[in-house]
């Protein structure tokens, strides 16, 4: 390296070593302007909480962009309805900036409920949105009015906060649902399953471990979402929270409102997926339950063991870093990494927040390093120092890893494997094993000399114990 | 409209959504066929040597345009943003803008900043060059690598134009900020300048090689993202991939030999790069079609011819002459066909004119553009299409898929946006343009010269082929 790789002064306060003493991670600001953030904005974080729910029709108020690129690119699934999966913008032009954009907003939701008769409307405003003074509030109450459906703003201005305020928007945006459906024949053993996207169908491996223990899921959200489960879903007697930063919000206030508590989990990893089980058992109580509890997690984790176990020899003492949107993920991964033998050198999100990286800097091993809202030099800097073998990030830090010679998972929206639930974690391990022992790794100019090509290096020795 | 009258008369003149309001679709877009105006602005930028791109406005437009990027070239690209707040939308972004290239030069040491505006700074009315005025004209506290970069502003309100118009002002905007800027006794060689418009790196490889036939060993391509959006893996960090344009190269335009400038569609536009070194330099200036298909790459041959006094090299003859043999080996496959094609207008303006030469009928031809010019430079370039086929201008997906029925495409040609059009209809999509986001090696697609319409041709082909061979009972291995 010609000149070494400094961290901007402003960003030094946000990066710590687990096992170093030193004041708490500076975090929950806004990002430091032309430090290159892996973050995206207000909008962003309304759009991904809300995509998922099938049946309804998502516009995007303002000029194309937003709209463009949030068109089809997750792998959130739908078990029914397409329509989530276009892309429908009020496409501001100009004159519609200095007039206003309202009667082309109206215009278009009226057209477009019309066509495709979704069951609710959300309408996501954009940037400038905001500048222009378009009243979206107001068009959407006139248009609910005629329609019939509910037709809700999304204030996602991207510019008024970060992508925490966005999950909150779309929360908001959430509730006024919540509450307006009929909650009969609802279990008195009954859960919602919040933060969960369906991921490539994520949230119907989870579903149906509840199922064989007799717990109903009333909605899931937003995976698979339907307006109509939402709309009933106070019904549940118990919110399970799993991507804690988008949903804690919802939880709460169905809390205060609708008297459920609520339960912050994660369904990534063996330790996390049991532990969601086991509480959930916990909380509803009765032996039989737990038992039940316990055989779900016996049958499956009985499933996969031996396969973990024989890439736990290859991948043993190999280092990871891990740079992901939100920290309850990241706590996960960090664990079903040390489930498959390896190390997290590096571990940093977007939006944690102080108590997050405290539980990092406890979790982790001395040495590892702590970060919050990273940026490509730094993720580089920290990648190279760290020497690791495997980036778990999405795609906007995946060619940090590939340029540099390392292996990569994808573990963001845009993924289109399950990695949730036991047999999220095969594949999970299956993905991690295929990429650090890839063939690959012994040509790549950084790498080449480590890995010296002999007949058997870089071989792994494990062979697929199952399919 | 039936199948044979699609092929055989002509039908009413249709030429769609030009500029003012769009008759079908006064409520906004379905499905886009454009992306934002700042994501072509950015990859200009990437073509620039040791240039990095920063967006004015919020994080967000930053990291979509770079995801968007990534997905479809797969390596780094970097976009710094301003990063606006509640109270920059409020107090105006001038902090956020200095204290944005003070950290840019810090982390990047950056030959060159572009500096593209978004619909937020834009509706906010960002006085732009004043800004940058008074960051020049400030002492900044930098170490001294990090000083000083070249800064090129372009406008790009996502509310006006697309990726495409984006990508074009940004070239604008650098040619015009840098020509002719060299300290007083340089003496850069005059070269060939091509502005080669939104291709492919594989394409602007190819360009080179193309010229080095006719003798021109050393051109400037205005972008050249050749090297630093397809390069090698690192054998360490690099902080601005290696390749790009230099600002020395740029510096020069303007005593360049000649200019070249690509794009049916922008060979109409009023103000260009191209026009810009011929007003102000008077370089003179070829305005062409995106070299695809043989009439196209015979009209770049000319300028070239007339640009370097050289003949047509035997290389590129004997290229030419292989291409004219596969379209009649070709010709009963492709009589009739019909092609939906989308895009950036002077990409399905390129396609447009060279299928006609094949026999495929391109029955509808979409751009997400909207500057009124498309239909006439396709039946300027190729006059047998007029009244025969649809034009349309600020066209999206959703307009496209109402208009599939009647028009009943045998295969779709562009990005790979079109793929859930394709797989409804059972149809195979030639991919190219952008984005490709679905196969690998979009960076490595050629269209361009005698050569690159052969791959494309060869795809074209094959596609139904396979399509015919697939649909069969009988499942024939010998067509």
């Amino acid at each position: 390296m010609t000149q070494p790789l400094e961290i901007l002064p402003s960003r030094a306060a946000s990066i710590v070593e687990a096992g170093q003493a030193g004041g708490s991670v500076r975090c929950g600001k806004v990002s430091v302007a032309g430090s290159v953030s892996q973050r995206a904005c207000v909008f962003c974080g309304s759009r991904v909480v809300l995509y998922p729910i099938a049946d309804a029709l998502h516009l995007v108020h303002g000029p194309i962009g937003c709209a463009a690129y949030t068109w089809d690119i997750r792998g959130a699934q739908s078990s029914g309805p397409q329509l989530f999966r276009n892309s429908f913008s009020t496409d501001l032009q100009e004159l519609d900036v200095i007039y206003g954009g309202e009667q082309k907003l109206e215009r278009a939701l009226r057209e477009l409920i019309a066509k495709h008769k979704p069951k609710a409307a959300f309408v996501y405003g954009t940037c400038i949105v905001g500048l222009i003074g378009d009243d979206v509030a107001a068009v959407c109450k006139r248009l609910s009015a005629e329609t019939g459906i509910p037709v809700l703003p999304v204030a996602s201005e991207g510019f008024k906060g970060t992508k925490k305020d966005g999950y909150k928007a779309a929360c908001e945006a959430l509730y006024k649902l919540i509450g307006t459906g009929d909650t009969s024949e609802i279990s008195p053993l009954s859960i919602n399953l919040m933060g969960d996207f369906n991921i490539a169908g994520e949230s119907w491996v989870i579903r149906e471990y509840f199922e064989r223990m007799g717990i109903q899921v009333v909605a899931t959200i937003t995976g698979d979402g339907r307006v109509d489960a939402i709309r009933r879903c106070h019904g549940a007697k118990l919110n399970l929270v799993q991507c804690s930063g988008s949903m804690t919000h919802l939880a709460k206030k169905m809390h205060e409102e609708h008297g459920i508590p609520f339960k912050r989990v994660s369904f990534f990893g063996i330790e996390d997926m049991s532990a969601a089980l086991y509480d959930v058992a916990k909380f509803f109580g009765g032996e039989e339950l737990m038992d039940k509890a316990r055989a779900v997690v016996r049958d499956e984790v009985a499933k996969i063991y031996p396969q973990l176990r024989a890439w736990r020899d290859d991948l043993h003492g190999k280092k990871a870093a891990v740079y992901v949107g939100g920290a309850f993920k990241a706590f996960s991964l960090v664990r079903a990494l040390r489930t498959l033998g390896m190390r997290t050198a590096v571990v940093g999100t977007q939006t944690g927040d102080a108590d997050d990286y405290n539980t990092l800097r406890e979790m982790c091993d001395p040495g590892t390093i702590i970060v919050d809202d990273s940026n490509p030099i730094e993720l580089a800097k920290f990648c190279l120092e760290q020497d690791v073998d495997l980036f778990i990030g999405g795609v906007k830090e995946r060619p940090i890893a590939y340029k540099l010679g390392i292996g990569f998972c994808d573990h963001n929206h845009e993924r289109k494997e399950c990695l949730a639930g036991f047999v999220g974690m095969l594949n999970f391990g299956r993905e991690v094993h295929a990429s650090v022992m890839s063939p690959v790794w012994n040509f790549v100019p950084r790498r080449a000399a480590k890995h010296a090509i002999t007949p058997t290096a870089g071989a792994p020795k494990s062979k697929e114990a199952v399919a | 409209m039936s199948c044979s009258s699609c092929t055989n008369q002509p039908v009413t003149p249709e030429v769609f959504g030009a500029e003012g309001e769009h008759p079908d679709f006064p409520n906004g877009s379905t499905n886009p066929c454009k992306l934002c105006t700042p994501l072509g602005a950015c990859l200009a930028f990437k073509g620039i040597a040791g240039a990095v791109p920063l967006l004015h406005g919020s994080q967000g437009c930053a990291t979509y345009i770079r995801r968007y990027l990534i997905s479809h070239f797969r390596e780094p690209v970097d976009i710094a943003s301003t990063n606006f707040s509640e109270d920059t939308a409020v107090f105006g972004g001038r902090k956020n803008l200095h204290t944005a290239l003070d950290n840019v030069g810090r982390q990047y040491r950056p030959a060159l900043v572009g500096i593209a505006t978004t619909c937020l700074s834009e509706t906010m009315g960002e006085n732009m060059p004043m800004l940058l005025g008074e960051y020049r004209a400030e002492a900044r506290d930098l170490p001294p690598e990090a000083e000083r970069p070249e800064l090129v502003h372009v406008s790009t309100p996502s509310f006006k134009g697309t990726h495409a118009s984006g990508f074009h002002a940004a070239v604008r905007a650098i040619v015009t900020a840098l020509a002719g800027t060299e300290s007083p006794g340089a003496t850069a060689e005059s070269r060939l300048a091509i502005f080669p418009g939104m291709v492919s790196p594989e394409d602007l490889r190819h360009l080179r090689d193309f010229c080095a036939a006719w003798g021109e060993d050393a051109i400037t391509l205005v972008p050249d993202y050749s090297e630093t959006l397809d390069g090698p893996s690192w054998a360490d960090f690099i902080r601005t991939p290696p390749g790009g344009t230099t600002i020395d190269e740029l510096r020069a335009l303007s005593h360049a030999k000649a200019a070249l400038e690509l794009g049916h569609s922008l060979a109409t536009a009023p103000i260009t790069a191209g026009t810009h070194l011929k007003t102000k330099f008077s370089v003179p200036l070829h305005r062409l079609g995106l070299p695809i298909g043989v009439r196209a790459n015979d009209a770049f041959c000319t300028a070239l011819a007339e640009a370097t006094g050289r003949e047509l090299p035997e290389r590129i003859a004997a290229e030419r002459g292989r291409l004219l043999d596969s379209y009649v080996d070709a010709h009963k496959y492709l009589a009739g066909k019909k092609a939906i094609v989308y895009g950036e207008d002077d990409l399905v303006a390129g396609l447009t004119v060279f299928l006609a030469e094949t026999g495929v009928v391109p029955v509808l031809v979409a751009s997400g553009e909207r500057n009124g010019r498309l239909a006439e430079a396709i039946f300027t370039a190729a006059p047998e299409l007029r009244n025969r086929i649809e034009v349309r201008e600020g066209s999206d997906f959703g307009e496209i898929e109402q208009r599939i029925e009647e028009l009943k495409p045998d295969m779709l040609i562009g990005s790979s946006k079109g793929y859930k059009l394709a797989r409804s209809l059972g149809v195979p999509l030639v991919r190219c343009g952008f984005p490709v986001h679905d196969r690998l090696g979009a960076q490595r697609i050629r269209l361009l010269g005698y050569g690159g319409t052969q791959q494309l041709f060869d795809r074209i082909v094959n596609a139904l082929l396979e399509a015919k061979q697939e649909h069969s009972d009988i499942g024939y291995s010998y067509l």
